[in-house]
């Protein structure tokens, strides 16, 4: 499995490498490093020399990709693109276009977007493994109907209703929690209810639909037969053999978003006020802060690839016929 | 689950986004959208961040709180620097001399003494006092291992405020590696200030981590006299130099503050004066969590301040005197918590979380009522909250625009005066204010906004006629003649007989920005015209701004200072766009109101300056660079609790001005927010109703037969 693992690991290295090409084009094909000096330097009494002297102390007074000055392998590395890229490999981040360390405040905000992220994954698995159990249960029933209708009706719905509905319903007219904001340790409980509570109602109808599906698939099986002909009660062979079995592709699913969760999310870190890593990375685009579009980037990429080698492991634990070579 | 949750967090409100600690206390809540970029004061310059400088730094002058239109006085300063003239000769001139005999301009500036620091690292010293230095000037990896944020550092100390912390500010506008964004401007009068960045820069270039000691550069245009005196010579009249000395560019940074923040470890750590500032006002920031929370708290150090005893007529009916000669601040704390969307930011404003609110277009309706009038009063829902709604005409203008450089609409022909006559009688800016603005403006008569010198009360012959004593738009018939006199009858160009199209270069895109763009097509349809909506991107239009490429455009401009001269600069040939990158975006130019520019921005305010300021205006609105626009009006709602708040465009410093009352405060708070509990049984209640036939059934399943259960039926089968 070591063999898997490091040949996989050397597979990211070009992949990283593409990642960053595309994301460095798509940024300066949309921005000049002009365009970025005046964004940081604002609009008024702004001269040439003012944003000269910004890209020098910045690296962005360089050639984008190719140094035709320079010579050797020069050309390549006295380059933008590689004096902003090359460090990332080694997690070195480097400075934000407003002088502040990436790396710090990457490691300050990744523990906001936990704080959503950890509880609405565990609860919300919880549940729409649960309740699709259930509906798998009473499958063709009143009740598996009426669970169909309203997975779909809640996976019909847009993300932004249920944040404002939330905010509106339980904050605004019930005053039960806060309508957004964020505190430190025991006291960020009460701002993390709402936001908790709105993503686990906007997911619990794909999540419910999703998981009925492979229960469904597997409750066809000739295992569950020859379970169910042993006299086992239906709870026990959905409870016990089915979701056993059906555990890979729920892995596929779950394992693979594991180490990006931390990623945080754009929207409802902007509604719910909470300072995680997705508002970090919207502030960037806004602010046209390319060192932090880039590192993020870089950052979703190498944890989505080590999402999915810990998805190829955890294959190896919960099926034993599956071997890594 | 939540009233599991909340109940565990003992809050008098289950809402309330506070500790419960800081009920009673003397704190005011407010917000801010984005986080500040800038708290340096050497770079700091927008709106969102001067919030914050402002209550921290004391430039030597501030504006007067009350009175309008805005006065300047002394802050830091003993008193307002009398500018002292030269001439080539060294003879000093009088004050009125004009600006060609001037070769410069003397400020002398005397501040008060006893003026303190707050509390900060940068000064504790250490050691005996034949071999005192700083304890934080030299950071080994050890003591940096357990600094994380400023308040980290064990010990603080301060200092007295001298002249020589302003001498080193006005230096670091000229650091190279600081980008002050008024250093272009001010290499144009302070002497010596692009020479000494020559000279930095030469420095940096042998070792650019390297902190200079800029006491040990000499800048000649700025001098310590003594202790608590400092001159700034200037290389030419400059009047309006006295407002930049109400801004934070021109506060004091202390050489010991510049050399600790210099520190690589600290930078490392985010601690530096662009996070942490350093001043002598009556606030000090003391948390900077900007992707959360931050807070002012009072400076233990600061040498207070009284209230103002003397406002504008009116004032004291509005109790805004009150407090007169008391010493300032009032408040202990100040909170400001990270608010990104409106909703959320309204709706806890309606809660009491927020002491004091913009109006967003949103929650207009359920806001504001206007009258017939135009007159803006509170709904019965926000007088029923005892809200008090404050409005006044922001310092600023929005205008559409003409290129003068583009070969149809631009240029000073009779036939492109006519041409752009009709258009901005068309253009009916009372509309988009009405529309898009919900009433919250004044329609432009010419650049210079309400509440500044020289601001045109009479209408704009032009585009306006007076009916029953008020301005009001032209008819679009008289436009139509004035096309038709333009060559373009019913919006077709005789010479060509093509239907003129014309073109509107704009950074609005996506859906937001459709409503307003079709109000431009539309405006233009009424003559007939076709216009065409030319949208890119922001970088790309400010590009073909710069390049004078764009047609017809839309722009403004917040005044920097409440002077003319920071809006007829607006239309100052040698400061066009185009070539010159100023700020004059129609790239007008007419020798003859250059000319009286260049009169009148050395004039003092007065008959003399006014008539010069009324001739330029006639001249600009002949020649039609600008469609007008409008001024906007900004309106702001207040609670009960907090007073002696006055609408101040251009003074930022004005927290400390504020009082709360927080036991009206507590009581209206747990009045609005008492938790409602009935949904959240009946929730459970309704869940119990489904989950017991469910749980019964489940039951009955459980005690069918497997045989049963193994043979699904077909509708079973077709379930998946």
């Amino acid at each position: 499995m070591l063999a898997y693992i490091i040949r996989r690991l050397l597979y990211a290295i070009p992949i990283l490498i593409g990642v960053n090409l595309i994301t460095f084009a798509l940024f300066f094909v949309v921005n000049t490093p002009d365009d970025v000096a005046r964004v940081h330097l604002g609009d008024k009494y702004l001269n040439e020399e003012a944003v000269a002297n910004w890209k020098a102390a910045r690296g962005y007074d360089k050639p984008l990709i190719y140094n035709a000055d320079a010579s050797g392998i020069d050309k390549f590395q006295e380059t933008i693109f590689f004096e902003k890229s090359a460090k990332l490999f080694a997690f070195d981040f480097g400075a934000a276009d407003d002088g502040r360390d990436i790396g710090y405040d990457i490691r300050q905000r990744m523990w906001p977007s936990l704080a959503i992220a950890i509880p609405s994954l565990i609860i919300g698995l919880l549940i729409n493994i649960t309740v699709a159990m259930m509906l798998a249960f009473f499958r063709a029933s009143y009740i598996d109907i009426a669970g169909v209708i309203a997975g779909v009706t809640l996976m019909s719905i847009s993300s932004m209703f249920y944040i404002i509905g939330g905010q509106y319903l339980i904050s605004k007219s019930l005053h039960l929690v806060p309508i957004s904001g964020y505190d430190e340790g025991l006291s960020a409980i009460k701002f993390l209810v709402l936001p908790i509570i709105v993503g686990l109602i906007s997911g619990i109808g794909s999540g419910t639909r999703w998981y009925r599906t492979i229960f469904l698939e597997e409750i066809n099986c000739d295992y569950v037969r020859t379970a169910r002909a042993k006299g086992l009660f239906e709870s026990v062979v959905l409870f016990k053999h089915v979701l056993k079995n059906a555990m890979i592709p729920i892995l596929t699913g779950v394992v693979v978003i594991l180490p990006s969760i931390f990623m945080g999310s754009l929207v409802t870190e902007s509604f719910f006020g909470i300072p995680g890593l997705g508002s970090y990375v919207i502030d960037a685009i806004r602010a046209q802060d390319f060192a932090i579009v880039r590192a993020m980037v870089f950052l979703g990429s190498v944890l989505y690839i080590i999402g999915l080698i810990l998805t190829d492991i955890s294959y190896t634990l919960v099926d034993p016929r599956v071997r890594l070579g | 689950m939540i009233a599991g949750l909340i109940s565990a967090c003992e809050m008098q409100q289950w809402n309330n986004p506070y500790p419960d600690e800081e009920s009673g206390k003397n704190i005011l809540y407010s917000s801010f959208a984005a986080r500040p970029k800038h708290l340096d004061p050497a770079q700091s310059y927008s709106s969102n961040e001067v919030q914050f400088t402002a209550q921290i730094y004391e430039p030597p002058l501030q504006y007067h709180y009350l009175k309008r239109p805005y006065q300047l006085e002394p802050l830091a300063a003993e008193w307002v620097p009398v500018p002292i003239y030269y001439d080539a000769q060294g003879n000093e001139l009088d004050e009125g001399a004009e600006a060609s005999l001037v070769a410069k301009a003397v400020y002398e500036i005397k501040i008060k003494p006893g003026i303190h620091y707050q509390p900060h690292p940068a000064f504790v010293r250490t050691g005996t006092q034949d071999e005192e230095h700083f304890l934080y000037h030299d950071l080994n990896n050890k003591q940096l291992g357990d600094i994380d944020v400023l308040g980290d550092f064990a010990q603080t100390a301060s200092r007295e405020l001298t002249a020589a912390d302003y001498v080193y500010q006005i230096k670091r506008l000229a650091h190279p590696k600081i980008h002050s964004p008024i250093f272009g401007l001010m290499i144009e009068y302070i002497d010596g200030l692009f020479d000494y960045s020559k000279e930095l820069g030469k420095q940096l270039e042998a070792d650019d981590k390297a902190w200079i000691d800029l006491r040990n550069h000499e800048l000649s245009g700025v001098e310590i006299i003594d202790r608590y005196t400092y001159r700034i010579t200037l290389k030419a009249k400059y009047p309006q130099f006295q407002y930049w000395l109400a801004m934070p560019f021109f506060a004091p940074i202390p050489w010991e503050v510049d050399r600790f923040y210099t520190q690589p470890g600290l930078t490392k750590k985010n601690i530096t004066l662009d996070w942490y500032p350093v001043g002598t006002g009556p606030y000090m920031l003391t948390v900077n969590n900007p992707n959360r929370q931050m807070i002012l708290e009072r400076n233990p150090n600061f040498r207070g301040e009284a209230y103002p005893s003397e406002g504008e007529p009116g004032d004291k009916a509005a109790g805004l005197l009150v407090d007169a000669g008391k010493t300032m601040p009032f408040i202990d704390k100040v909170v400001f918590s990270l608010e990104k969307e409106g909703i959320p930011y309204w709706n806890k404003f309606l809660q009491g979380y927020y002491d004091s609110s913009g109006v967003a277009s949103d929650s207009f309706d359920q806001a504001v009522n206007i009258s017939g009038g135009g007159d803006a009063t509170l709904t019965s829902e926000m007088t029923g909250r005892g809200i008090d709604l404050l409005t006044t005409v922001a310092t600023s203008t929005y205008y559409g625009g003409f290129n003068m450089l583009d070969p149809v609409v631009g240029g000073y022909s009779e036939r492109a005066r006519l041409l752009r006559r009709a258009i901005a009688i068309a253009l009916d800016y009372e509309e988009f204010i009405s529309i898009f603005n919900n009433g919250r403006g004044i329609p432009g008569q010419g650049p210079i906004p309400p509440g500044i010198f020289g601001h045109e009360e009479a209408i704009n012959p032009y585009v306006y006629e007076s009916v029953d004593g008020r301005p009001q738009r032209k008819s679009i018939e008289a436009a139509r003649a004035l096309l038709a006199q333009a060559g373009y009858p019913d919006g077709v160009d005789e010479k060509s007989g093509e239907p003129l199209l014309l073109y509107y270069d704009t950074a609005a895109v996506g859906p937001e920005a459709k409503a307003t763009l079709d109000w431009w097509r539309k405006q233009f349809r009424k003559l007939n015209l076709q216009l065409v909506i030319r949208s890119t991107d922001y970088n790309r239009f400010q590009q073909k701004m710069r390049d004078g490429k764009a047609q017809i455009f839309s722009w403004g401009w917040n005044a920097d200072y409440p002077d003319p001269e920071n809006f007829l600069f607006l239309l100052y040939g040698p400061n066009k766009k185009a070539e010159l990158n100023g700020e004059n975006a129609a790239n007008y130019i007419n020798k003859e109101f250059d000319a009286l520019f260049e009169d009148m921005k050395n004039l003092a305010n007065g008959p003399e300056r006014a008539s010069v300021i009324k001739e330029m205006i006639d001249i600009a609105r002949k020649d039609g660079p600008w469609l007008w626009g409008f001024h906007p009006k900004v309106f702001s709602l207040q609670h009960a609790w907090l007073k002696n708040t006055k609408p101040a465009d251009v003074a930022n410093n004005t927290l400390k001005y504020k009082r709360v009352d927080p036991v009206l405060r507590d009581a209206r708070r747990a009045e609005w927010n008492s938790p409602i509990l009935w949904p959240l049984y009946l929730i459970i209640s309704l869940l119990a109703i489904v989950i017991t036939p469910a749980f019964i059934a489940y039951k009955k399943r459980q005690r069918a037969s497997a045989l049963s259960s193994a043979s699904p039926s077909r509708s079973e089968r077709g379930a998946i």
